[in-house]
């Protein structure tokens, strides 16, 4: 058996489901850490990985920056929208992984006038929301909403929406357009501030093998 | 809701409660004997202040953190103090007016309008020590030691003290000559150590530029080979990056070889404070606490606005949070027990009790004192054995 793992050398990392996590686990596996179980066919959230000095948490993808920030996981990865939107407070993000890449828009119904005076978004990005209408100088009561945002200007409850667009289908499939692009998102890799500074000697090779390994565009779906 | 809770608390504020409240109460205590041992003085600045002097020289980040009312004798706007600092900054400037160096230290309540990260409470007690009038790098090192001093008291271990310094990107900064938006861009995605955002903002900069460099800068970060890796990466910059870099070095020195077992690490994306702090920074961390336990640095500039600029070094610690992660060495009269008296109007039992009280804790029972929950705090009683009280065993 190997040495026992003490607290100060255990590295976590906190990831969530779906395409994440699936674009994730080869960079990862690059770096010499796969995770020992099948993460489909588990309920489990916490999963040991093959280097002992690793675990990985699946959790939601919103929760990741909480997780990091309060240092319950030393690293994590995350949508640049959910980043935005939580603050980053806390938080380093010395790394864009290139993955789960997709971009940040206003939408309404196709060929639908934009209101003149205020407009009303639904969205679940209320911050980004309120910052982008802003910038733009027009005045948005925002209406928070968690999903299916595309129905909220087909019932007459919003003008517009703010979501992630990754090929359009789902707005053309409910009769929306997409408008403005606000940004363009991919996920980083976002460090505990204080991991950063004490772990430093473990997570600094860590994310060195992650940039190479995205250098070689390990991360891109084949 | 229709009901509120009377007993309800607001976020992040809470009581202090035995045995935590006599632990407070007690490192407070040691601290400021230790404080006072290295010769510094004690004050109590007010808890309210005009908004004005609270948050001279600080910046937005202290504004929105300060709690704020309204004078109702002068109309004008008073604030709940968030920090000790520029207090304690504007008693050595204007009220104190001493020649030469001034040593301050402070134990207090300060709150805060917002808490200062996740879980943070929002009544931090807030411990610290300020040194004005000298320039001298030593004086960032007796800071920096009583700041080290300061945790060992608390009893803490494993500590990792961070260094950093605001002239290195100030300097570099100023040499890029971005422009304001730009700079703004850049210092969010340094502080963010936002690799990528910088190489976007900074990306076309030429070889050996002041922008490059600060490129390189958010790349570095570690141990004492980060210092080293520093100097070789900067070694075109302005001398007052060089100048920084050196002073850096010196601390480092000094601190590993009067405290060996302290980590050290470099964290050139550290830009706390960044609108009031001018050189040196620190904070000490320890592991399974995700943010600082401990921090300071120098502030050159605050004393001008009180109308006489002073060189300014500093700490500051959260009492409640050192006393929560040094829990494990609980105070020694703290397990203590007590000695259990009756309550009788005679002169020879006061007097014992009186005696005994200047070492002891003696509890005087009275008629609604229940003494099965008294046997759990105390282990002795005072009786009347013949014509003299005796303290004996209590027995279960």
């Amino acid at each position: 058996m190997s040495e026992p793992v003490t607290e100060s050398q255990q590295i976590t990392i906190a990831l969530s489901k779906g395409r994440i996590l699936d674009e994730t686990l080869p960079l990862l596996a690059q770096a010499g850490i796969e995770p020992v179980d099948d993460l489909q066919r588990t309920r489990k959230l916490v999963f040991a990985t093959t280097d002992p000095r690793v675990r990985l948490l699946i959790i939601r993808a919103t929760d990741v920056p909480t997780y990091v920030q309060h240092g319950g996981a030393d690293l994590g990865v995350t949508g640049k929208d959910v980043l935005m939107e939580h603050g980053g407070e806390g938080l380093y993000e010395p790394l864009d992984l290139h993955i789960a890449r997709c971009r940040l828009m206003t939408a309404g119904v196709a060929g639908a006038p934009v209101p003149s005076g205020r407009v009303r978004v639904a969205t679940k990005f209320v911050r980004l929301a309120r910052e982008y209408y802003a910038s733009q100088g027009k005045q948005a009561d925002i209406i928070k909403l968690y999903g299916a945002m595309e129905l909220a200007p087909l019932l007459g409850l919003s003008d517009e929406i703010v979501d992630i667009v990754d090929t359009g289908n789902t707005l053309r499939a409910n009769g929306l357009e997409a408008r403005e692009t606000i940004c363009d998102i991919s996920s980083r890799l976002i460090v505990n501030r204080a991991s950063m500074k004490m772990k430093h000697q473990r997570i600094e090779p860590l994310v060195e093998e992650l940039r190479q390994a995205v250098a070689r565009g390990m991360g891109q779906p084949a | 809701m229709t009901h509120t809770n009377p007993w309800l608390l607001p976020d992040g504020v809470e009581d202090l409660l035995p045995p935590m409240a006599g632990r407070i109460e007690a490192l407070r205590r040691a601290l400021v004997d230790t404080y006072q041992r290295w010769g510094y003085d004690l004050i109590t600045p007010p808890l309210i202040e005009y908004l004005e002097s609270l948050l001279t020289g600080t910046g937005n980040e202290l504004n929105l953190q300060t709690f704020k009312l309204t004078d109702q004798l002068t109309g004008r706007m008073m604030g709940v103090r968030a920090d000790m600092t520029p207090q304690a900054a504007r008693i050595d400037a204007h009220t104190l007016r001493r020649p030469g160096v001034t040593r301050l230290c402070y134990a207090g309540h300060v709150l805060r309008a917002r808490p200062e990260h996740l879980m943070a409470s929002r009544a931090p007690i807030q411990t610290g020590c300020e040194l004005f009038g000298s320039r001298d790098g030593a004086a960032d090192q007796e800071i920096i030691h009583l700041m080290l001093e300061t945790l060992k008291v608390a009893g803490l271990e494993s500590i990792h003290l961070d260094l950093a310094h605001v002239s290195i990107y100030q300097c570099l900064a100023d040499a890029a000559g971005l422009s304001r938006q730009t700079e703004e861009a850049v210092f969010d995605a340094l502080r963010r150590k936002s690799i990528p955002e910088l190489d976007e903002l900074l990306g076309d900069a030429s070889a050996g530029s002041a922008a490059q460099m600060i490129c390189r800068l958010a790349r570095l970060g570690g141990g004492p080979d980060a210092l080293k890796e520093a100097g070789k990466q900067l070694h075109q910059a302005p001398p007052a990056v060089m100048h920084a870099l050196e002073e850096l070095a010196q601390v480092a020195e000094a601190v590993s070889r009067r405290f060996p077992q302290v980590s050290l690490g470099f964290d050139f994306c550290e830009l706390r404070g960044y609108n009031y702090h001018t050189g040196l920074v620190f904070a000490a961390y320890v592991p399974g606490h995700g943010s600082a336990l401990a921090k300071g640095g120098r502030y050159d500039a605050i004393g001008e606005d009180f109308g006489r600029a002073r060189p300014a070094t500093g700490f500051s610690a959260d009492l409640r949070a050192m006393v929560a992660l040094g829990q494990q060495v609980p105070l020694a009269d703290e397990n203590q027990k007590a000695i259990w008296a009756p309550q009788r109007d005679d002169p020879e039992l006061l007097q014992v009790v009186a005696e005994l009280r200047q070492q002891e804790r003696v509890i005087q029972a009275l008629a609604e004192d229940d003494v099965a929950s008294a046997r759990g705090r105390c282990d002795r009683q005072l009786v009347k054995q013949g014509n003299h009280w005796q303290v004996i065993p209590l027995e279960n």
